[in-house]
């Protein structure tokens, strides 16, 4: 891809093509489709216990794990760091785990009726003591969630450099912090549903279903009902967000695929929102504990880290559990030089709802860990924060990390120059002086951070994980009518990548993005590929798409110079036509498609008939960054903290659409902010959730969220071929630090501190009546 | 009809901005629903005989302009931007809101402040009960299961009466998690006929006697506001909740209420 | 409560003669006796708003009220806002300026401001964002949805 490109669309912020049918209601959802029954889960009511009797209501019929016994467990694999695999039953077998486990299913004609069956079946559990806290799990004697794992330890690792003790018995000071996150729930608008069709002529079953990823189910639920793939198709229709929670496998999917072929029918099941916040998978609920050790000029020379995620009752499919630890410890020092690192991470099970990515996965929380120390460490050597991140951030690229990863070419330091301008810190500083005379309590709050994205299978291979996500394939095909359609194995669910890999392919072959169909979200319409999740699908799949253009660029030049007479390399593709550069001798590609498939004595042997062109992309990976600051006002009576503005001066290399990935920054920092104030999933002691409903469970409404304003930086980086890196995860990374921190700046006055998140009035108000100073 | 079906888990269905998701969550499963909208005498939103008359399918948004002009009016304008969201305050009533009696209904903590006597009919007959008579508990009133909550007067307050609200909640339009309305007149430089309604924070919404009594004949000063403040956060009895526990909910009550009468001596 | 009841539901413009239970609400009438799926549900509780359509012009959460209390109502869902192929000022303007990503909310948002722009013409650029709280939306951290919004009411005050 050149710069400006053939026609150049890259770099435009044109209107998506997702948005006609979704403007006017045309969207086709998964809730959407009829079926002929419809399902409805009973649930644990218990976190732990035997399961003593199920009794059903006459007439219903209700599915249990008795049923399904050729139906295997989901088992997910991981080949290093201690990892004991622990399977998951479709429908909880002789125990349960947490509430909100599926223990059967019913089905009926309609909704209602499947409620009002649900409701008549009886369950009868006798319960056992729960460990719902980590910290308890671990303790000696906490009952076992699984009885093969001993002390609750799913996964840990440790990493400690030769450098480490040496580095760290050296520094002029030591600062620490303890950082907790609570849990939370990714929160798509539309909640997990799956509609399962049987097909009697073929005997398939089509799964049409709410994911982010429909190879890999297709792969899981054929895996686990003992199937060709071949008898499975799995549909991702348009799909209500997914941040995550729909990456990662279902049970109840598989149970549909099992039910459809039982009846020979349709069967659907949409998941409640009560059914979504209990029992879809939860992300965060980690403890961090970091000590930095600091020369006496502020530089940071070591790192320690201890690290304990809560991961849930269960190993999530495909990432597992270990998504979460092993990455803070691998990413944990972010964008700092600092060569002297020792980190141990855990992943302790306990009777809660199983954990899963979410949008950042341990990023949101390792960031405002270490943002904290760098905050903490600022006081204490009196340094604006900006300062102390100025003499620690990486400024060589490219820069290989204590923990051996590569950062390619980034601007850490620019972004944060940019972002210090344009808050204008000195007016602030001054304007914060002044409130304070006025009782009033404002704070700034500064975030700079890596976003490490595009992930390839080196990287996941380096976590021993079984499937290594690392790749893309896109097909090209143009048909006899001249229409352009590319097939990807990604799975855009909200990111407008059907727009943005058109305009990629359009300045390739000189056709206009609304022209190019791209077709995803379909077994047997797209190549075997991973899906949309981790930021990976512009990068990868837009990889794949470039080198997939480029074929079919080279093609369409050898047959338009065999059709105008004129060589290969004299070819122009630009608005739909291959000219002879320099005359006015041209075909449009109509022309040139019927003839590569319908007149192929016209090329001499030399070409192959038709025009379908696959280029499959592996990233070494790829780390975009941004500088984020937040200004707040806390409310010292109540803890309210109320967000004034909100800025974020980034990096993601080439950007392909300015509107899209400014869009992707919105969303990403409004989930950060409800990550450090608002969204918290509580349990009760006896692993109760709480927040069952969206009154109780807060996402932010238009009032919560701030104006936020947006910065570019575009760090043309080697290591990816478009020259762009992933952009959809950076708002949720950084802001969440940069909240906190600014929270904490305006606390400061009275000698409080908060590091848990959501730091909420509640919480705020503690620190506060605990720090008892006057400011 | 409700004197027929009350026996057999019959409810009133008025604006539903209540009943209906208690119903999606199937924690409230009635047999028989009688709607009570469409009845133009419950409709009737009226000043009579000194005070604001309010049937039981008056919508919220009815208040989204004063109702009545004066200090209650105005009152009612304020409060009402606080009941939840726009599409809610359109179907949501008044007299549902007081039948329901969530804790953290605004419309209760403006009955039990300025007094409201709230009128139930039944097949046996029509009583007037006393706002302060009116709230026992969590979602619990003096209505018999047969009775409907027909109309609820509001006294006109006087043009000097002067008001003050204030609310907390996490997000915009959400329940409130502690309140403060108040209600008072300067005469002379000093406060007359303080009333003090705290919600949100117990179990129903009720004026705080002691509150207003720190207030009553003094000088509305920083001081003495304070310590109405500190006399309503000390004098309730908090709910505790996944939001608030005591010490934060009597820590908002304080805050609600220095705020509330500053605005209303302001 | 049992037994179906026959009503005509008037949504678009158009007549729908549909059986319901009493318990029937209004969001899952549309989608599956209209077959109007534009409407989403998203939470079922009152809370997102994703399912928010106009009846007699005034949007209302069409998962808390009962399909039975629709009957002989004016209903307006998102099928219904394009004047055949041309859309609204405001879809125009949520596809301008960015105002949807995954789409899911989208529907709610459309009716909820349709309904209050023509209730309330004038309404000022902060009363519009109290409006606006009313739904959720999970993808764009509603800076494009004021944006749009915005714009649409400027364009439609001065058309």
């Amino acid at each position: 891809m050149s710069v400006a490109g053939p026609t150049g669309w890259v770099g435009r912020s044109i209107r998506r093509l997702e948005d006609p049918a979704l403007i006017a209601g045309r969207g086709r959802f998964t809730a959407d489709l009829p079926a002929a029954h419809r399902v409805r889960f009973v649930r644990s009511q218990h976190a732990a216990g035997r399961i003593a009797n199920i009794a059903t209501p006459p007439g219903v019929l209700v599915i249990t794990a008795a049923d399904l016994k050729d139906v295997k467990p989901i088992r997910p694999m991981l080949h290093k760091f201690d990892y004991v695999p622990i399977g998951q039953p479709v429908l909880a077998t002789d125990r349960v785990r947490f509430v909100g486990e599926a223990i059967a299913a019913v089905v009926a004609a309609d909704e209602a009726a499947a409620e009002d069956a649900a409701d008549a079946v009886e369950v009868e559990i006798a319960p056992a003591d729960a460990v719902i806290d980590a910290q308890a799990a671990l303790a000696d004697g906490a009952p076992r969630v699984h009885d093969e794992v001993a002390g609750n330890v799913i996964v840990k690792g440790l990493i400690e450099t030769p450098e480490f003790a040496a580095a760290r018995a050296g520094a002029d000071r030591l600062v620490r912090v303890a950082l907790r996150s609570g849990r939370q729930n990714a929160t798509p608008l539309e909640t997990r549903g799956g509609h399962a069709a049987y097909d009697p002529t073929s005997g398939r079953v089509t799964l049409t279903c709410a994911t982010q990823t429909p190879h890999l189910t297709r792969t899981a639920i054929a895996d686990l009902l003992g199937l060709p793939e071949a008898q499975l198709r799995v549909i991702a229709p348009d799909v209500g967000g997914g941040f995550g929670q729909k990456m990662s496998l279902p049970p109840e999917y598989v149970l549909l695929v099992w039910l459809a072929r039982k009846l020979q029918s349709s069967v659907a099941w949409s998941e409640d929102r009560r059914e979504n916040l209990i029992a879809a998978f939860h992300s965060r609920d980690q403890h961090i504990t970091l000590e930095g050790g600091f020369d006496r000029d502020g530089k940071l020379v070591s790192l320690s880290a201890d690290v304990t995620a809560n991961i849930g009752a269960y190993s999530c499919f495909p990432t597992t559990c270990a998504v979460e630890p092993l990455m803070a410890m691998a990413e944990l020092p972010g964008p700092y030089d600092v060569r002297g690192y020792r980190c141990s991470a855990r992943g302790v099970l306990t009777h809660t709802c199983p954990m899963a990515p979410y949008r950042g996965v341990s990023r949101p929380v390792i960031t405002c860990a270490i943002e904290r120390l760098m905050d903490r460490a600022a006081a204490s050597f009196g340094m604006e924060p900006s300062e102390l991140r100025r003499r620690n951030l990486i400024d060589r690229f490219p820069y290989v990390s204590a923990t051996g990863l590569t950062f390619d070419e980034a601007s850490y330091i620019e972004t944060m120059e940019l972002a210090v301008k344009h808050i204008d810190l000195a007016q602030f500083r001054a304007r914060q002086k002044q409130a304070r005379n006025e009782v009033r309590y404002l704070g700034i709050g500064f975030c700079t951070f890596s976003e490490r994205t595009g992930y390839g299978t080196p990287a996941f291979a380096a976590r021993g994980m079984e499937i290594t996500p690392g790749w893309e394939t896109v097909e090209i095909v143009i048909d006899p009518s001249g229409f352009v359609e590319a097939r990807i194995g990604s799975s855009p669910h909200g990111q407008g990548l059907r727009t943005t890999l058109a305009q990629i392919i359009a300045d390739e072959i000189g056709v206009e993005p609304r022209l190019i169909r791209v077709v995803h979200g379909d077994t047997d319409r797209t190549p075997y590929g991973f899906g949309t999740f981790a930021s990976r699908s512009l990068v990868i799949a837009g990889g794949a798409s470039l080198l997939a253009a480029r074929k079919v660029r080279v093609k369409l030049a050898k047959i338009a110079g065999h059709l105008l007479e004129a060589s290969a390399d004299d070819i122009v593709l630009e608005a739909g036509v291959a000219k002879v550069a320099g005359t006015d001798r041209a075909l449009p590609i109509e022309s040139l498609a019927r003839a590569a498939y319908h007149q192929l004595h016209r090329f001499r042997d030399e070409i192959e008939p038709g025009i379908a062109e696959s280029a499959t992309y592996d990233p070494p990976g790829t780390f975009a960054n941004a500088c984020h600051v937040a200004i707040v006002e806390v409310d010292p009576e109540t803890g309210r903290v109320t967000l004034e503005k909100f800025l974020a001066a980034e990096d993601a290399g080439r950007i392909i659409n300015p509107m899209i990935v400014d869009g992707q920054i919105h969303g990403g920092i409004a989930q950060g902010i409800a990550n450090a104030l608002l969204e918290e999933i509580v349990y009760d002691a006896t692993g109760n959730v709480l927040t069952t409903t969206l009154a109780d469970f807060l996402p932010p409404t238009a009032r919560e969220i701030p104006p936020i304003e947006l910065h570019h930086l575009e760090t043309m980086s080697e290591a990816t071929i478009t020259r762009a890196k992933g952009v959809g995860e950076g708002g949720a990374i950084g802001a969440p630090a940069a909240v906190l921190n600014a929270v904490n700046d305006a606390i400061a006055p009275f000698g409080a501190e908060i590091n848990e998140m959501p730091a909420t009035p509640r919480r705020i108000r503690a620190a506060l009546r605990a720090a008892e100073k006057r400011p | 009809m409700l004197g027929e079906y009350a026996a057999e888990d019959g409810r009133i269905l008025a604006g539903g901005q209540s009943l209906v998701p208690t119903m999606a969550f199937r924690l409230a499963k009635p047999a028989h629903l009688i709607d009570i909208n469409g009845i133009a005498a419950l409709e009737k939103l009226n000043v009579e005989n000194g005070s604001l008359s309010i049937g039981a399918c008056v919508r919220h948004a009815a208040f989204h302009r004063p109702a009545l002009a004066g200090p209650l009016g105005a009152l009612l304008t304020t409060v009402v931007h606080h009941i939840a969201h726009y599409p809610i305050r359109l179907r949501g009533t008044f007299c549902g809101s007081l039948a329901h009696a969530d804790p953290a209904s605004e419309w209760c903590l403006v009955a039990a402040t300025v007094g409201a006597d709230i009128t139930a009919i039944s097949t046996r007959g029509t009583r007037t009960i006393a706002a302060a008579d009116f709230f026992a508990g969590i979602m619990t009133t003096a209505l018999a299961e047969d009775e409907l909550l027909a109309r609820v007067n509001l006294p006109v307050l006087s043009r000097d009466t002067r008001f003050g609200f204030c609310e907390f909640s996490r997000r915009a339009g959400d329940y409130a998690i502690a309140m403060t309305l108040a209600t008072l007149r300067l005469e002379g430089g000093a406060i007359v006929d303080p009333r003090v309604g705290v919600g949100g924070a117990e179990a129903f919404p009720r004026r705080i006697p002691e509150a207003e009594a720190a207030l009553a004949g003094r000088a509305p000063n920083e001081a003495v506001l304070r310590a109405a403040a500190d006399a309503a956060a000390h004098a309730i009895d908090p709910l505790e909740d996944i939001q608030a526990d005591a010490a934060y909910r009597r820590d908002l009550v304080r805050a609600m209420t220095r705020r509330a009468l500053a605005r209303a001596c302001a | 409560m049992s037994g179906k009841h026959d009503l005509v539901l008037s949504v678009n413009g158009r007549d729908y003669a549909v059986q319901v239970e009493p318990r029937r609400t209004l969001v899952d009438a549309i989608r599956e006796d209209c077959g109007l799926t534009g409407t989403h549900i998203g939470c079922e509780h009152g809370v997102c708003g994703a399912c928010t359509v106009l009846v007699d012009g005034a949007p209302v959460r069409s998962c808390l009220m009962f399909a039975v209390q629709a009957a002989g109502k004016a209903i307006r869902t998102v099928e219904g806002l394009a004047t055949g192929d041309e859309l609204s000022v405001l879809q125009r303007a949520f596809m301008e300026h960015h105002g949807l990503q995954c789409g899911f909310c989208t529907p709610g948002f459309l009716m909820l401001v349709t309904g209050v722009l023509e209730r309330e013409p004038d309404i000022g650029d902060e009363e519009l964002i109290d409006v606006l709280a009313s739904n959720l939306c999970r993808c764009t951290g509603y800076q494009n949805i004021i944006k749009a919004v915005r714009a649409a009411a400027q364009e439609l005050r001065t058309k």
